[in-house]
């Protein structure tokens, strides 16, 4: 196990590499240049030039991959061409939002996709069953953004229950931070919990047909110590695969979530990079994103061993 | 180390993210009137002179002031400076700073500290450089007195100093004044009547302002960027929220006071609640314009770009950037409408009944053989977009090959700077709009300048409207300089450099308890109060 964890973090590395090397050179062929926006509207193109000489733009490809990479190797992600500060102190301000977001949105989600999805399974065919489908279809299909505005109307403007936008630090309060995060985390969620609670049905259908749990209805268990002691964790694996692969769902709905609720997060730092050519910032986002997903997928590999104790590494 | 005590460790890394990154920094803004204000932009740079971005002007206003300044009559009003003259010979100007001038770290502002700003600004801003051009020498006389001497008479010089727009001639200390111009500034200390609180700045969130307690206010009324600028409330926040239904809804909720500019098609949403105040406070407001490459056919021909003039018509780009007859009008004027500047010679071309007719006669005479037209778009600026799709189909209506190439602003300025034909990455026509400032006199007028490759992106050459500028600079007499600028007009309807689209103004909408906003172009926040 401790070979197979060494192993697997030791190939992230490669991985990692190629994506660098696969975003700088997907931003360099991006039309698109920093320093005109910069210069703004009333520039002239000599401005725009003695910009970009400034900024070092104007050097060929390889000169600037080499710069930006070893200064990665340092540790250091560079400073963002138009705040002019460090890319990390950047993403630092930004993790506890987004942080905050992720996780509340991962526990709504898992919370009520995981009985929803067991609750389907064992009422298969019953209206119950028909509710927790449509809900998942509705919920896949609705778009995150049209959602949230309809929460945002309900909640906010005309209940005014909960704030429309913004985030507060725990700092500020426990109830502070958790009032912010709950419109979002719906919107954000609904999305997760409609998958989940189909592969949790789906996974539960199958494991539910099988002889051992037959077998424990015929020693006249409990149907919840059934569906929750055996069931269930044999239909873990699937599950806990889609909410790793979700995660990938998560950070691209992140960035529409927090542009919507005006959440001081990576998601929206990574837009406003993008649309003014921030190259630093997009760059390290990135970067940040897929050894995130890289390490994700690793845990979610290593937790089967923990659900299905026949799985060897 | 044990399990238990990684897991401790984690909880506790984790719990400091979530407190805001382990800066725990009381929120001071409790028993403070704090005034939150929802910006037209996210504030991305602290350097006015390195960048020309509008919002960076706006953080300029808040935490720099200037040495002059202009009121909503056009005059220019001493500022940071307290009496100055000129010289018999118009040579030599002495300035006198006011009393008490401090910068926010407590230091006293000094002559030298003007002397380097000004020179900083003049390496990058237009008029400026036409002063510097002028310039003999700045010379500090003591800590409050300073020199300028001419090399010959220049009637512009305080109009230069008192420049309303981007650029605006700031004043910081020496050191920061005395960076390369071409190289980002990262210090914020002003000597103006807020302090930003840079630790609590986070881009593309929240800028933190505080009142500073040393500045003191001129006793005149405040007046566009002159006159008094007293501090009203404790601190200032930024909010900057990007996707407009969202802020709309945090307005009607209460959770912010000010929304500086509100998209037309929300203004009937805002109106409904009487809580909230939806006014046009900007008198000069914002010119659309169509800008033409001229180093490449078709409309390297002026009757090419004539013949738009008589298909353009300015109310249905006034209807489709304002969407509100009471946002939008025409403005068949090269200067912006309301300034003195404005003149109407001429304008019958734009004013007068559409002609396609003699559009498409003039097209004819251009020798437009079916080339395509490249019209550059973006679609993340509803006011480059809407402008675009009228002329296009404008262009259609006509017989032309048009072909709109809609992307984002980042790339649309990008391609805009390519000089080459459209084969290779060209362009035909873009879009753009300018803050009615930027277009009230010829010296600040660049889309009208005609020095070819050195002129703005189309980069007309135009010998006779250079000399018409040049001799605009030396004229002394008002109704001269007036004269000259009805004749830059009458021969710009016949070289076409631009053509203006519409005047608009964005309406700004605050909560009932907010009061005391200036009508000006920049959303100046003293004299702003909250009850």
């Amino acid at each position: 196990m401790l070979g197979y964890t060494i192993r697997r973090l030791l190939a992230t590395i490669p991985v990692i590499g190629m994506v660098a090397l696969f975003v700088f050179s997907l931003l360099y062929l991006t039309p698109g240049d920093p320093a005109a926006v910069i210069a703004g509207d009333i520039a002239t193109v000599d401005d725009i030039e003695r910009i970009r000489q400034k900024l070092g733009l104007d050097q060929p490809f390889l000169t600037r991959f080499l710069v930006w990479a070893s200064a990665v190797l340092q540790g250091d992600l560079g400073i963002s061409i138009f705040t002019n500060l460090p890319v990390t102190q950047l993403i630092g301000q930004r993790v506890g939002p987004t942080l905050s977001l992720a996780l509340c949105t991962l526990i709504v989600a898992v919370a009520v996709a995981v009985p929803m999805g067991v609750v389907g399974a064992w009422k298969a065919g019953k209206l119950v069953d028909r509710l927790v489908m449509l809900f998942s279809v509705a919920g896949f299909s609705m778009p995150v953004f049209v959602l949230a505005y309809v929460l945002i109307y309900l909640f906010a403007v005309d209940l005014d229950w909960l704030p429309v936008q913004g985030y507060a630090p725990l700092r500020d309060g426990f109830w502070a931070w958790l009032r912010h995060l709950i419109l979002p985390s719906i919107a954000l969620g609904t999305i997760y919990i409609a998958l989940i609670a189909r592969i949790t049905r789906a996974a539960m259908l199958e494991v539910l047909a099988q002889d051992y749990v037959r077998t424990a209805h015929a020693k006249g268990l409990a149907p919840s110590a059934v569906l929750l002691g055996h069931a269930l964790k044999n239909a873990a694996v699937p599950i806990v695969t889609i909410i790793g692969i979700g995660v990938a769902l998560l950070i691209s709905g992140v960035v529409v979530t927090e542009s919507v609720f005006a959440i001081p997060g990576i998601g929206r730092l990574t837009v406003d990079a993008i649309l003014r050519r921030d190259y630093p910032i997009i760059q390290g986002v990135i970067l940040l994103f897929s050894t995130v997903y890289v390490l994700v997928n690793l845990v979610v590999d290593l937790s089967y061993r923990f659900f299905d104790p026949r799985i060897q590494y | 180390m044990s399990a238990m005590r990684r897991g401790a460790l984690a909880a506790l890394w984790l719990m400091s993210m979530l407190a805001g990154g382990g800066a725990l920094i009381a929120p001071a803004a409790a028993q403070q009137k704090t005034l939150k204000f929802v910006p037209e932009a996210d504030l991305r740079s602290l350097d006015p002179i390195w960048t020309t971005a509008y919002i960076t002007r706006n953080y300029g206003y808040m935490v720099y002031d200037t040495l002059f300044a202009v009121n909503e009559k056009f005059e220019v009003q001493p500022q940071m400076v307290d009496k100055w003259t000129l010289s018999d010979d118009k040579l030599t100007y002495t300035f006198v700073l006011r009393d008490g001038l401090k910068w926010h770290d407590g230091q006293p502002v000094r002559s030298a500290d003007c002397i380097a700003s000004i020179e900083r600004w003049a390496k990058r801003d237009a008029l400026g450089q036409k002063l510097a051009d002028l310039t003999d020498a700045w010379t500090p006389v003591d800590d409050k007195t300073f020199t300028l001497r001419l090399k010959r008479p220049f009637s512009l010089t305080l109009d230069a100093l008192a420049k309303p727009s981007s650029n605006v001639p700031f004043i910081m200390p020496e050191r920061v004044a005395k960076t390369d111009a071409f190289t980002q500034i990262t210090e914020s200390i002003g000597s103006g009547p807020f302090k930003m609180v840079k630790e609590e700045w986070v881009p593309g969130n929240k800028v933190v302002f505080v009142k500073n307690t040393d500045y003191q206010p001129r006793k005149e009324a405040p007046s566009w960027a002159s006159g008094g600028k007293t501090v009203k409330v404790d601190r200032v926040e930024w909010v900057y929220i990007p996707d407009s239904a969202t802020a709309a809804a945090a307005l009607n909720a209460g959770e912010v006071d000010w929304w500086q500019m509100v998209p037309p098609d929300l203004v009937p949403l805002l109106a409904k609640n009487k809580d909230i105040k939806v006014e046009n406070t900007d008198p000069l407001g914002s010119i659309g314009l169509i800008r033409f490459n001229q180093l490449h056919p078709p409309f390297n021909n002026a009757k090419m770009r004539q013949a738009l003039l008589f298909l353009v018509n300015q109310q249905d780009y006034a209807l489709a950037i304002a969407g509100d007859a009471k946002q939008g009008k025409p403005c068949p004027s090269f200067f912006t409408c309301g300034s003195p500047a404005e003149s109407r010679v001429g304008s019958e071309v734009l004013t007068g009944k559409r002609d396609l007719a003699k559009a498409k006669q003039l097209i004819q005479e251009a020798g437009y053989k079916g080339e395509k037209i490249v019209v550059l778009s973006a679609t993340d600026q509803p006011i480059v977009h809407s402008q675009g799709l009228v002329t296009t189909e404008l262009l259609k209506s006509a017989g032309l090959n048009v072909e709109l190439a809609a992307n984002d602003w980042g790339t649309l300025i990008n391609r805009r700077a390519v000089k080459e034909p459209i084969e290779k990455g060209g362009w035909n026509i873009f879009h753009t709009w300018l803050v009615g400032p930027d277009m009230t006199n010829p010296a600040i007028n660049y889309p009208m300048r005609g020095v070819g490759e050195k002129s703005w992106f189309g980069w007309p050459s135009d010998a006779k409207m250079e000399e018409l500028r040049n001799a605009w600079f030396d004229a002394t007499d008002p109704g001269q300089q007036k004269q000259l600028i009805d004749d830059m007009q009458k021969h710009a309807w016949e070289t076409v450099p631009f053509i203006p689209t519409a005047q608009f103004v964005i309406p700004t909408a605050y909560r009932a308890n907010v009061s005391g906003l200036l009508i000006s172009p920049v959303a100046f926040l003293w004299n702003v109060e909250k009850k």
